[in-house]
């Protein structure tokens, strides 16, 4: 075990799924020379060589859709889009042609593509390297999204998704990057695609997050903890499509009270798709309403600090909505 | 009747029975196709769209293809091409009928959407021109691997109107890769003509890619075939790729659902059919005495024997259940 | 068949109740949540709405009878499959907040002295029984209705399989609602305790209807709530039992006044509380009570029981009724324990949040309703205790010192008390303690 950031992490497992199978490679803009803007693929390319590691032109639907030609011919592409927020000219490839390859051709044709994107609000990051794109992508069946928050699940979870016979979003959130660190096993592992985890066991509320926000949540879980002897079981989706209901309803009825908290904007998003899944099907478990936490419906947090913070729901908040909820 | 080689097939290096799987295929095509609309318009089949003008630029292109070896990204009027590479009437028919047995999609996409897993023909979409990068990326993989597969890629002329065709084309440029783009230029994008859709020519668009730029007789199945081979064989030689603009005309409405007396003359499309590539390529045979009444009846008769086999299975062959719509949204394993 | 219905347990530490009175007969046909009897505890006085809606077959207790909680009361034959066919409605609650708010120098307050509103709220119930259901009437529910009625999805699941009245379950969650943690606790100690004994059968007496007033065009008939009704009981019953006695000083608290001006801002800050006079007033009234303790004591029919614990009830005007308190051991918190507490009850009482337990146990009453600009009023005495006292307005007013005209902040402070229990005499002596020690404030002095 050695402590690695979230970055880190993910670099690593992509390095090892390189030097284990051969058809795996990566490609995306910057993300050769320069090791990635993010420096995700540091030293790749010197290990694995420009056709393995290749800088495309800076043409989204040309990244995706080269990955998918790729993947139906004998190789597990790594496309990265280098910010969520310029993935919307790939959104053709990605949702009409990937996520539908195997089901248009009756299971014939497969996708085994991984896209790596990097999400979530960072300071400086403003409209166009900030947004949390989820939600667009979780009403895509045969498409995988996954996002998972910390490193070990991190390197873990991009491994499956590489050996992964469909398509799979791959999103990071990149104020986690470095902000994150944990002990990372050394040896070969995955993590399964599909499986939420439950970091924290509690019989007081339940709290569904990812991201940013699942990490602010756990301090506040502590604290709550702590201070007033609130326990709260905090649930981590990883996988946020196809959702694994069992786990998220397991808590809910347990604790009969869900906070579902996220970044993303509220109207239309995966939280609401959660709190609509608790609704229906842990009715009769429910001891109070199902409440969301989320960014307001506003484009995209801001470049300047004040309006970010405001965008991004913080310790206070989260604090605030898990009381509320508790002392329901 | 004597087998001689022809000049023009000796030009295409093509021998006599070559040249008559050509003008069987161009047949077969053109039989289904005209056979798909009498069931359409009966009321049997829901939809079609159509290959017909086509046919000598898709059998042409296609019958130097190594069928399961290189890929084929084909579009929705490739029906001269996956009947080339293998597909048969009956796969045609159980598609157009939506069976269970339909070999492209089992019943899930409409009709001109090709798959076939075994003859590399990847499936098709019906969003315009996302098959380019798709084709480029499976350029990339053969040349990574250091093997001599080569991509097919087609499309109509309204295709390169859109950014992934230009994308595509500059990738395969920037790396060299063993892809052939085969524009099928019917000169029409439903209503709309040609010259509003194409500023200067499609095949001069090549250059500004670093890639060689062809434009050919599209009604002209040897000068097709002669330009796709040169193709494909440059782009096994490692030489990259080749843009193929064929120029033809579209004979029939743009689908079944398409009434194309509101945007253009009779006149014009009887002009057209003059010039129809099935009806050249068979007066060339008879001039070269490779076709004459007795074999053409015979050959015609063989198609329509296959093309009726192929309707009476296709309409006797079980729907898929309802609940295999529920079926295959994820690849397991 | 008929399903019994039982005593239910109208707070953490009660185990029996008494039936006060029963609101149906024999033979009656009852809505669901339509009151069946009224129910006096130690804590509180309640009714008691039905859990379900059918036919009485039987009254199994007669009025005036005490039975532990869970005891059979009643026998109804129950509706149809006995699903809940029309949940209790009820006009949405109001906004506690006075139209008149209270000044910032005393919560607001109420005495006999001003009428109190009565507007048939299903509110006021939460605060005496905890859980009420609607009348049947009208109107979309509230969320706050909803809450105390149906709680949640698993409270209501948890209840039917249980059969429990979620009703009888004491609620600490928002409101008041029954928690899932709530019914569990409450569903596990009921497993605990032994099954109740059947109560004694006795035919139950019906009071005659009372004599009713004529009612003209354009009047407004208001049924009584339940708080409304149990002030209305204990006030009768106060003043039919108790001699009552009165007598009032008035009190120079000029210092008072500017000590408070000197320190409210940094107090506030400091401690987060708003320091009204209230807490001053009780504190001294303690001091007094210290003194003179006849004042803290029960007429017990051939003695008088002395209290030793201080309890202080204070009264809080909520619009609509009154509701008393109580500050236990107040003579072991200093100034800023009794503005905290006093702060905390008040809250609680304006968000209609008391427990049974906290509006019990008083053993004398502190009332201002100075608060709402009152200079004389005739407090009644807060049956059993022995005497109450209410704090006026302060008001300047030209005041004769050392011969001359002076402006003076002045108060006036009364007692009502038993005379049974003692004379005004002690009564004097005890107000002009309480007097001198609020004079002997000045804008220097400490706040302990």
């Amino acid at each position: 075990m050695t402590t690695k950031s979230l970055l880190q992490a993910i670099g690593e497992g992509l390095a090892e799924e390189m030097r284990s199978d051969e058809s795996v490679m990566v490609l995306g803009e910057d993300v050769g020379r320069a090791g990635g803007v993010f420096r995700v693929t540091e030293g790749l390319q010197k290990e694995f060589g420009p056709e393995r590691v290749m800088d495309t032109p800076l043409a989204e639907s040309l990244i995706v859709g080269a990955a998918i030609g790729l993947s139906v011919n004998g190789m597990r592409p790594v496309a990265e889009i280098q910010f969520a927020d310029f993935i919307p000219p790939a959104f053709d490839q990605i949702v009409n042609e990937a996520a539908r390859f195997y089901y248009r051709s009756n299971g014939a044709w497969s996708c085994p593509l991984t896209i790596r994107v990097p999400y979530g609000a960072v300071h400086g990051g403003a409209l166009y390297h900030s947004q949390s794109v989820e939600a667009w992508f979780c009403n895509t069946p045969g498409l995988k999204v996954v996002a998972p928050t910390y490193p070990a699940d991190a390197k873990g979870m991009l491994k499956s998704a590489i050996r992964d016979p469909n398509p799979v979003l791959f999103l990071e959130h990149k104020r986690t990057y470095r902000l994150i660190k944990e002990d990372v096993p050394e040896e070969d592992y995955a993590v399964p695609l599909g499986e939420a985890r439950v970091h924290r066991e509690g019989d007081d509320i339940t709290v569904v997050a990812y991201g940013l926000v699942l990490h602010t949540a756990l301090e506040v879980a502590e604290k709550l903890s702590g201070e007033q002897g609130i326990e709260v079981e905090v649930v981590e989706p990883r996988t946020l499509y196809p959702l694994d209901k069992e786990t998220i309803l397991r808590s809910a009825k347990k604790t009969g009270k869900v906070l579902i908290a996220s970044e993303a904007n509220l109207t239309g998003s995966v939280s609401g798709e959660i709190a609509a899944v608790v609704a229906a099907e842990a009715f009769e478990w429910l001891d109070g309403p199902v409440m969301r936490l989320g960014a307001p419906d506003v484009p995209a947090a801001a470049f300047a600090k004040p309006m970010l913070d405001f965008f991004v729901p913080g310790e206070m908040e989260i604090e605030a909505a898990m009381l509320e909820l508790a002392r329901y | 009747m004597a087998i001689k080689e022809t000049r023009a097939g000796r030009e295409a290096h093509l021998g006599d029975d070559d040249l008559l799987k050509i003008y069987r295929y161009m047949l077969l095509a053109r039989r289904v196709d005209e056979r798909s609309w009498v069931l359409n318009r009966q009321g049997r089949a829901a939809f079609v769209v159509s290959c017909q003008g086509h046919e000598a630029i898709q059998v042409g292109a296609a019958y130097s293809l190594r069928p399961g070896y290189d890929y084929v990204y084909p579009y929705y009027r490739d029906l001269g091409i996956t009947l080339t590479l293998g597909q048969t009437a009956r796969d045609q028919f159980l598609s157009l009928l939506a069976r269970r047995e339909d070999p492209n999609s089992a019943g899930r996409q409409m009709p001109g959407h090709y798959s076939s897993r075994e003859l590399n023909i990847v499936t098709a979409s019906a969003p315009v021109g996302v098959q380019y990068p798709q084709a480029a990326g499976t350029a990339l993989a053969f040349k990574m691997r250091g093997e001599d597969g080569v991509v097919l890629t087609c499309g109509g002329e309204a295709s390169t109107s859109g950014g992934d065709w230009h994308e595509a084309m500059n990738f395969a440029g920037i790396h060299g890769l063993p892809v052939i783009f085969l524009i099928e230029n019917n000169s029409y994008a439903i209503s709309v003509p040609e010259k509003m859709q194409i500023a200067g020519s499609i095949a001069g668009r090549a250059a500004g890619y670093g890639i060689p730029g062809v434009e050919v007789d599209g009604n002209d199945v040897l000068a097709v075939y002669k330009a796709a081979k040169e193709a494909f064989e440059r782009a096994r030689g490692g030489d990259g790729p080749t843009l193929i603009e064929a120029k033809t005309y579209r004979l029939t409405a743009h689908s079944s659902d398409d009434d194309d007396r509101r945007y253009r003359e009779r006149e014009e499309i009887e002009e057209w059919r003059q010039r129809d590539p099935l009806v050249r390529f068979e007066r060339y045979l008879e001039e070269v005495e490779l076709l004459d009444e007795e074999n053409k009846e015979e050959i015609e008769a063989g198609i329509k024997a296959e093309v009726d086999e192929a309707v009476e299975y296709a309409e006797s062959a079980p729907q898929a259940s309802p609940e295999e719509a529920l079926d295959l949204v994820y690849a397991e394993g | 068949m008929a399903t019994p219905v039982t005593m239910p347990r109208l707070g953490e530490s009660v185990t029996e109740g008494t039936i006060a009175r029963w609101l149906k007969a024999e033979g009656d046909e009852i809505e669901k949540d339509e009151p069946l009897c009224e129910v006096d505890t130690d804590k509180v006085n309640a009714e008691l709405p039905s859990p379900y809606a059918g036919r009485i077959e039987k009254l199994l207790i007669s009025e005036g009878t005490t039975v532990d909680v869970g005891t059979r009361i009643a026998l109804v034959t129950v509706a149809g499959a006995g699903e809940d066919v029309d949940p209790g409605r009820e006009a949405p609650p109001r906004e506690d907040a006075a139209a008149e708010a209270p000044t910032e120098e005393f919560p607001a307050a109420g005495t006999e002295a001003q009428p109190v509103a009565d507007e048939a709220n299903g509110e006021n119930q939460r605060v005496v029984a905890r859980a009420r259901g609607g009348d049947g009437r009208g109107e979309i529910e509230s969320a706050e209705t909803l809450r105390l009625t149906r709680s949640s999805p698993v409270v209501r699941r948890l209840a039917g399989e249980h059969g429990v009245e979620i009703a009888e379950v004491p609620g600490t969650g928002i409101g008041g609602r029954v928690t899932k943690k709530d019914i569990e606790s409450y569903i596990e100690e009921r497993e605990a305790a032994p099954a109740a004994a059947e109560a004694p059968e006795a035919p139950p007496e019906r009071e005659a209807p009372p004599e009713r007033v004529e009612v003209y065009e354009g009047d407004r008939v208001v049924e009584l709530t339940s708080i409304r009704r149990a002030i209305a009981d204990r006030m009768s019953a106060s003043k039919r039992e108790v001699p009552h006695a009165w007598t009032m000083v008035e009190v120079d608290v000029t210092g008072l006044v500017s000590l408070r001006e000197r320190v409210k801002n940094e107090f506030v800050e400091r401690e987060g509380v708003r320091l009204t006079y209230l807490p001053f007033i009780v504190r001294v009234v303690v001091e007094g009570l210290k003194e003179y303790p006849v004042l803290n004591s029960v007429w017990d029919g051939d003695r008088i029981v002395v209290r030793k614990r201080i309890n202080i009830g204070v009264a809080v005007d909520l619009e609509d009724a009154l509701i008393v308190p109580v500050i236990p051991d107040a003579d072991e918190l200093n100034l800023l324990g009794l503005a905290r507490r006093i702060d905390e009850v008040v809250e609680k009482a304006r968000s209609r949040q008391l427990s049974p337990d906290e509006v019990a146990g008083g053993t004398f009453t502190v009332n201002n309703p100075g608060a709402l600009g009152s200079v004389v009023s005739v407090p009644i005495i807060n049956h059993p205790q022995a005497a109450i006292l209410s704090a006026e307005a302060i008001v300047k007013r030209p005041v004769i010192m050392n011969d001359a005209i002076a402006i003076r902040s002045m108060m006036n402070l009364e007692v009502s008390f038993d005379h049974r229990v003692t004379d005004g005499g002690v009564v004097l002596r005890f107000l002009n303690a309480v007097k001198g020690r609020l004079e002997g404030y000045g804008p220097e002095s400490e706040l302990g």
